[in-house]
């Protein structure tokens, strides 16, 4: 693909939609992950671009979500390294991955269920907090003003995926789809480099899919995020992405451009099922 | 044309109050609006400077006198002042509503002419890219939100803060050409057009100018005693008649505040926030808060529920009494203190309506109940009635004369008369100028003495000399055996019950009246939901045998009420048919302001017209639907007919 050969070359290069793609920022190299005897993950590389929209789909158990929990910190590989931003990543604890800039949502959601849409958006600011507990208990000078600023960023984050009307509202009241549409918000709250999505669209019917979908492409657009998703929906996949990994029973079987993951005939097989030796 | 004798001293245009109000009440609010969860304000004179900034910016991008600029968007105050620029400007600023879709856009713009518009937001964007091929004259685009636009080619597309920053850096080259054009404005110069939703054939521009907008802003305002500390809470669509009159002409006269919700689905929580003291509804708005109370009622428990109906009975015996200022005994005034304070008074903080002081309805006829539900808690909810080739106002209730069933007297500088068949005719300082580019339509609608004929029949009540209108006078026609139909009379009864949403009565030279009706989703839906009735959707639901029942039920006791009054007894429902669609602006069947268009009904369902009369029991229909992004799609269903009962009359001749 001609794409792909420019892709390869330079250091960052325009899409047809005129996204600018820069330098890799993430970098996944022979990662091997067991659970006692089971390997997850057996021996996968793979890079994260910065700007782009990077999909992992396969089958059911394929080691999707483990391999997104490497990335963000959660399970430690036995086998091969994490490059992040041109450096090794050392074995760190989650909140340490959250503050060098990488946020992510939940297969199944994890939100503080009886707290407000707002505060669950705070939250996200958590990791960026630099006032102790007691300068916040009495709310004066920094703590106060750093609680203004942190506001202001929630706010523009509500705003941008529509949720103010829920604003107030007790998260446990709400149906599937804002959940999650949420939890989305309390991960960019976080102005986060790199925002990794457990299948975003899971359980949702066509028009929340759309309208998620539109969010994920938007934040994408206007803030440069840089976006790892994991999805079982093919459709969805392929036309939000850039580029996809394609991973089944722990092995990756493709990466590449949608269309050209489309037409591997490993892939095919994976999807339509053909017997395993 | 009559010149109306009164010729206010004062400003004689929209841009000129401005000026006034920002030397005047220069530090007063003007404008606000919630964003990022907090209420910005503006006030008079940073309003003046924001929108002599965009009048400047107007005329940097070439805008000529006598131009037309469209606005499309939901309400937000840079909106409200794109319209003042534009007049500043010279230009007529033209409101579209933000809900049209492209083809409707296209023909508004394409008939003004419009070479700059002013817009929300990406989706309005879209909508006017998709046609500008259409629109020869049109030139630039200005948006607000630069949601998802950055990578529009922006060769003819400018962000509203930079065409007010580029208003502000040239303004030494423009500000003495703004200020002679300004000058220029008189009280017959166009101040605004606005296109009307027809209800039948293409929308029509109505030309109104700044006598029009500025006379009835003050006759309106002194009419309520509207005050400078008032609060309004603009959520109508701009291109209503009633919004420019209520967040431009009476905001401008008087000097009050209009506030601007955060986004249509935070409406109720910023109306509680703001609590405006003049309010303005449709009666659909009323209605869906009423139904919306009673169901919440409903899952309240026993002793609050207890608590609510026997205050609630006490507040309709006096509560509207009470607001009238009539004799009531002290024991119920005393009775309904308490009721203030336990139930009125919480649940008008509830709905938003606590420091409410002049609270209006129009558009449509209100249930009675609905009506009296209002006033009985104290709020003065009273009726209008108005249209946009009269710069709405006609008739209005005065306060202690407000009754469900009329629309009140003639406003100040308002007179009526009423033709032989019945057809009201008016005439005041706000009659519209013209229909632009549509001579034959203005003299069909205005006479040379100014006379202008409002469509609808009605006549004056003696005893009280208030209006009471009974159905557009194009729609009031003869049964075979010649007596009266009024189609809207009994579609208007049917709808005052909570199950039903929408009716559509036929009848007109035919022996026996039948009708369409449309469920209420809510209020059956949560009847469905407490009697353990599962369904899967609208379809499923509207033909449930006991939703039938349910509404034949209504029908017949409307029946019963139609049967009562002479002249219109031969307008009973004698069979009758619940539509597996809601009716819908977007398939054509609704105008935008929800009016019901006869015509587009008879021909698109004609099927079901013809075995509601030829007595089959069912038929089979499919019909396209047309969804929100424009796709088209079909619906299949096989619906139920059912007979209702009427009542015996005595058949008389109306023409006797």
């Amino acid at each position: 693909m001609e794409r792909d050969s420019v892709k390869d070359q330079a250091d960052s290069y325009v899409t047809n939609d005129g996204r600018t793609i820069g330098p890799t920022v993430m970098e996944m190299k022979n990662i091997t992950l067991r659970f006692g005897g089971v390997e997850a993950i057996k021996d996968i590389s793979f890079d994260i671009r910065e700007g782009e929209i990077r999909a992992i789909i396969g089958p059911n158990g394929a080691g999707k979500s483990s391999m997104l929990n490497v990335i963000s910190g959660f399970y430690v590989p036995q086998e091969g390294e994490v490059w992040y931003k041109g450096a090794k990543r050392p074995p760190m604890k989650p909140y340490q991955v959250a503050q060098q800039g990488i946020a992510r949502t939940f297969q199944n959601i994890a939100l503080f269920e009886g707290m407000s849409v707002l505060d669950n958006v705070m939250t996200g600011r958590l990791t960026q907090m630099k006032t102790g507990m007691l300068a916040q208990s009495f709310w004066k000078g920094a703590a106060e003003r750093e609680e203004i600023e942190n506001r202001e960023i929630a706010e523009k984050v509500i705003d941008f995926l529509e949720i103010q009307a829920i604003r107030k509202t007790p998260v446990a009241r709400l149906p599937y789809g804002l959940k999650k549409r949420v939890e989305l918000a309390r991960a960019l709250a976080a102005e986060p480099t790199i925002l990794l999505l457990d299948e975003p669209m899971a359980g949702m019917n066509v028009e929340e899919k759309e309208d998620m979908s539109r969010f994920i492409l938007d934040v994408n657009d206007e803030f440069g995020t840089t976006i790892a998703l994991i999805e079982h929906d093919m459709g969805v996949v392929m036309d939000l992405s850039d580029r996809v990994v394609v991973m089944d029973y722990g092995r990756k079987i493709g990466d590449g451009s949608p269309d050209e993951v489309r037409n591997n005939q490993e892939v095919i097989d994976a999807y339509l099922g053909v017997a395993h030796d | 044309m009559a010149k109306p004798l009164t010729r206010a001293d004062g400003p004689q245009s929209v841009p000129a109050l401005l000026h006034r109000n920002a030397s005047e009440f220069a530090n007063a609010p003007a404008y606000r609006e919630k964003e990022y969860g907090i209420w910005q304000s503006w006030t008079w004179s940073q309003t003046r400077d924001e929108v002599e900034a965009l009048a400047l910016g107007f005329l940097e991008l070439g805008l000529n006198e006598g131009d037309f600029v469209a606005i499309i968007g939901r309400n937000r105050p840079y909106l409200y002042w794109a319209m003042m620029a534009a007049q500043m400007a010279g230009a007529v600023p033209v409101p579209l509503y933000q809900d049209a879709n492209a083809e409707e856009m296209a023909y508004v713009m394409g008939h003004c002419g419009a070479r700059l518009a002013v817009v929300g937001d990406q989706e309005q964007v879209d909508k006017i890219i998709e046609v500008q091929d259409q629109l020869p004259d049109f030139e630039r685009m200005i948006y607000l939100d630069p949601r998802g636009l950055r990578k529009y080619d922006h060769s003819k597309l400018d962000q509203y803060t930079a065409v007010q920053e580029m208003g502000r850096a040239n303004r030494e080259k423009h500000i003495a050409e703004l200020e002679a054009r300004q000058a220029k404005l008189d009280y017959d110069s166009t101040g605004v057009m606005l296109y009307t939703s027809g209800t039948t054939g293409k929308p029509k521009g109505v030309v109104l100018s700044n006598r029009n907008v500025i006379e009835t802003a003050k006759s309106s305002s002194e009419f309520d005693d509207l005050k400078r500390n008032d609060e309004i809470l603009a959520y109508l669509p701009m291109a209503w008649v009633g919004d420019f009159i209520f967040s431009v002409g009476q905001a401008l006269w008087t000097g009050f505040c209009t506030n601007c919700p955060e986004s249509a689905d935070t409406m109720h929580v910023d109306l509680r926030e703001i609590g405006p003291t003049y309010y303005f509804a449709p009666p659909r708005v009323f209605e869906t808060q009423l139904t919306s109370v009673m169901i919440r009622m409903e899952d309240a428990s026993r002793f609050k529920k207890w608590l609510f109906d026997t205050f609630m009975a006490h507040a309709r015996k006096v509560g509207p009494a009470i607001l009238d200022g009539k004799k009531v005994s002290a024991w119920d005034r005393a009775k309904y203190a308490l009721g203030e304070l336990m139930i009125y008074g919480p649940l008008k903080n509830t709905l938003g309506f606590s420091r409410v002081r002049v609270g209006y309805t129009a558009g449509e006829a209100i249930g009675p109940e609905i009506f009296d539900f209002y006033r009985s808690l104290g709020i003065n909810l009273k009726q209008l009635y108005g249209q946009t080739e009269a710069t709405v106002f006609i008739t209005a209730q005065p306060d202690g004369e407000v009754r469900s069933d009329t629309v009140g007297v003639t406003c100040p500088g308002v007179e009526l008369k009423i033709a032989d068949n019945g057809e009201v005719f008016y005439r005041s300082p706000g009659v519209f100028v013209e229909y632009y580019k549509n001579p034959e339509s203005t003299a069909d609608t205005k006479d040379p003495e100014g006379w202008v004929a409002t469509g609808d029949a009605g006549f004056i009540e003696e005893s009280s000399g208030h209006l009471r209108i009974i159905d557009r006078a194009k729609d009031v026609g003869q049964m075979a055996d010649g007596s009266l139909f009024a189609p809207k009379y009994v579609e208007n009864k049917l709808k005052f019950f909570p199950n039903i949403l929408e009716a559509v009565v036929f009848g007109n030279q035919r022996t026996e009246c039948t009708a369409f009706i449309n469920i209420d989703l809510t209020a059956v839906g949560n009847w469905a939901e407490r009697n353990n009735i599962g369904y899967a959707s609208y379809q499923e639901l509207a033909r449930h045998p006991q939703v039938m029942d349910t509404i034949q039920a209504h029908v017949e006791e409307v029946n019963r009420s139609v049967a009562e009054d002479e002249m219109l007894s031969g307008c009973q429902v004698h069979r009758f048919v619940v539509l597996h669609k809601e009716l819908d602006a977007d398939d054509g069947e609704l105008t935008r302001t929800r009016k019901v268009r006869r015509k587009i009904i008879e021909e698109k369902y004609a099927d079901i017209i013809a075995a509601l009369y030829d007595g089959s029991d069912k038929v089979s229909t499919e019909t396209e639907v047309t969804y929100e992004d424009g796709r088209k799609g079909s619906i299949k269903a096989t619906l139920e007919i059912r007979d209702a009962a009427v009542q015996p009359v005595s058949r008389r001749m109306a023409a006797e």
